[in-house]
């Protein structure tokens, strides 16, 4: 470990010591995660909790569910409500009409950390007539951010930059009316609330848990690497119902990957994939 | 296209986007190293850089994707949204974690990792700049061996980024615009 003027930084060898040891003490398996990306991840940690190696090691063979709270923090969880406009536009045009067809829509919102995209699909939902009929589950590996995403409270300041995101959408209602504010914070309404059901999956290590006629993971699998983002991709694949969707962020593309000719090209900016096979 | 063993980076903000244009416009047809770029600016202008510079200077440039090789003879820019990555496996990640100085893409994050793989086979340079971000990277360059050139505060529209850029460092090199502009006509 070495300390540049208020700078730490760990060698990827003492990386791997660290995943190697999680592994041993619980089931998180980090071992396919980008690896510079964690590294920063970890330097993180240790700055903002004054800690050096040797207590970060201790701690998480000795402390009692340390490792859950290394875990969390480690995890990137920054979202936001209608992030990428233009997807949602994509998405209202190319996929939902599909969607319409069928007489109950499941939907996948993977790696969801605090609720907004699920929150933002309902919302998405409900303008175009199909949110009764519509179910979403909302995962992430983080059960802090997934306490905050079943509350669906968010910060007044944060209400703004969704609500300016959202007037790009070409919406048919007023932002302000699919929450309550109060004080500082708001609340999402309950409409969409009793939509989602927000609970723990581990991309990494849990397997399928239902068949999805709509799967997005957008700026998850950034975070991991080609052989996880394989087997990641193979899991939604078996996820999703013949002719489903598959979302994934903006920089994120199937191009790579062998499983692209299972999947129609739907929209090429926004990587919105249909299952033809 | 074979896998870089040399990396170039570049780090600019408000005042540097001309020099950039201008620098890449000097390139050799062929180079061994690769090119890559944190040039701060708005989400919503998306790749309009990448393809405005593509059609001027005839040559591929891209914006960085998530696990792509970094090849010699290439330029890159990083995303707007995104921090941008080097990996051990001479591949590129991104990152949507928090801002760093206000920025993502942040110049320090780029230049920490790139550093911390090219060691001594990394050139960093510092551009103008309204803020601070960079100034951290360009020394973690200098500690892993890596050449570092700071553009002279003088000719810098705006001048933070390089003065913040000679404080947090021990012995960069002070360039003016004719001589970072001659570095780049002379890649082999």
């Amino acid at each position: 470990m070495a300390g540049i003027k208020n700078t730490i930084l760990i060698e990827f060898e003492e990386l791997e010591e660290i995943i190697y040891l999680l592994q041993n003490i619980s089931e998180v398996d980090l071992s396919g995660y980008s690896k510079s990306s964690l590294k920063r991840r970890v330097e993180r940690f240790l700055q903002v909790e004054k800690m050096d190696l040797v207590d970060l090691k201790n701690a998480i063979v000795n402390v009692k569910d340390f490792h859950n709270y290394f875990i969390q923090e480690l995890v990137v969880n920054v979202t936001e409500m209608f992030r990428d406009p233009q997807f949602f536009v994509s998405l209202k045009k190319n996929v939902i009409p599909y969607l319409k067809t069928y007489p109950q829509i499941r939907i996948w919102s993977a790696g969801c950390s605090t609720g907004e995209e699920a929150y933002s699909t309902t919302i998405l939902l409900n303008e175009t007539n199909i949110l009764d009929r519509s179910f979403i589950y909302g995962t992430d590996i983080s059960p802090k951010a997934l306490e905050i995403a079943r509350k669906g409270v968010y910060s007044l300041n944060k209400i703004k930059s969704y609500t300016e995101n959202y007037l790009q959408t070409s919406p048919t209602s007023d932002f302000s009316s699919h929450y309550t504010a109060m004080y500082d914070a708001a609340i999402i309404n309950k409409e969409y609330r009793s939509k989602v059901l927000f609970s723990t999956h581990n991309l990494v290590s849990d397997h399928a848990f239902n068949e999805f006629q709509l799967i997005m993971c957008r700026n998850v699998m950034i975070y991991f690497d080609k052989d996880l983002q394989k087997r990641v991709l193979k899991l939604f694949y078996d996820s999703l119902s013949l002719f489903g969707f598959l979302c994934l962020g903006s920089k994120e593309s199937l191009y790579a990957h062998e499983i692209k000719d299972n999947f129609k090209v739907i929209d090429k900016k926004y990587n919105i994939y249909q299952k033809i096979k | 296209m074979p896998t870089a063993t040399e990396i170039i980076l570049i780090g600019g903000s408000a005042g540097s986007y001309t020099l950039i244009a201008e620098l890449l416009e000097q390139l050799p047809s062929y180079f061994q190293a690769a090119i890559c770029i944190v040039l701060h600016r708005n989400r919503q202008y998306d790749t309009q850089i990448e393809k405005s510079l593509s059609r001027k200077l005839r040559r591929n440039i891209l914006s960085a994707v998530d696990k792509m090789d970094i090849c010699m003879n290439h330029v890159y820019f990083a995303p707007a949204g995104y921090h941008l990555l080097v990996e051990p496996d001479f591949t590129f990640s991104l990152d949507g974690s928090e801002h760093i100085n206000y920025s993502r893409p942040s110049i320090d994050v780029l230049f920490e990792t790139a550093a911390q793989i090219y060691k001594d086979k990394c050139t960093a340079f510092l551009l103008s700049g309204a803020n601070s971000d960079g100034a951290r990277g360009l020394h973690v360059v200098e500690e892993y061996g890596g050449k570092i050139i700071i553009q002279d505060p003088n000719q810098a529209p705006i001048q933070t980024m390089p003065l913040a850029g000679q404080r947090e460092t021990i012995n960069p090199e002070i360039w003016n615009d004719s001589q970072i502009i001659s570095f780049f006509n002379k890649l082999n």
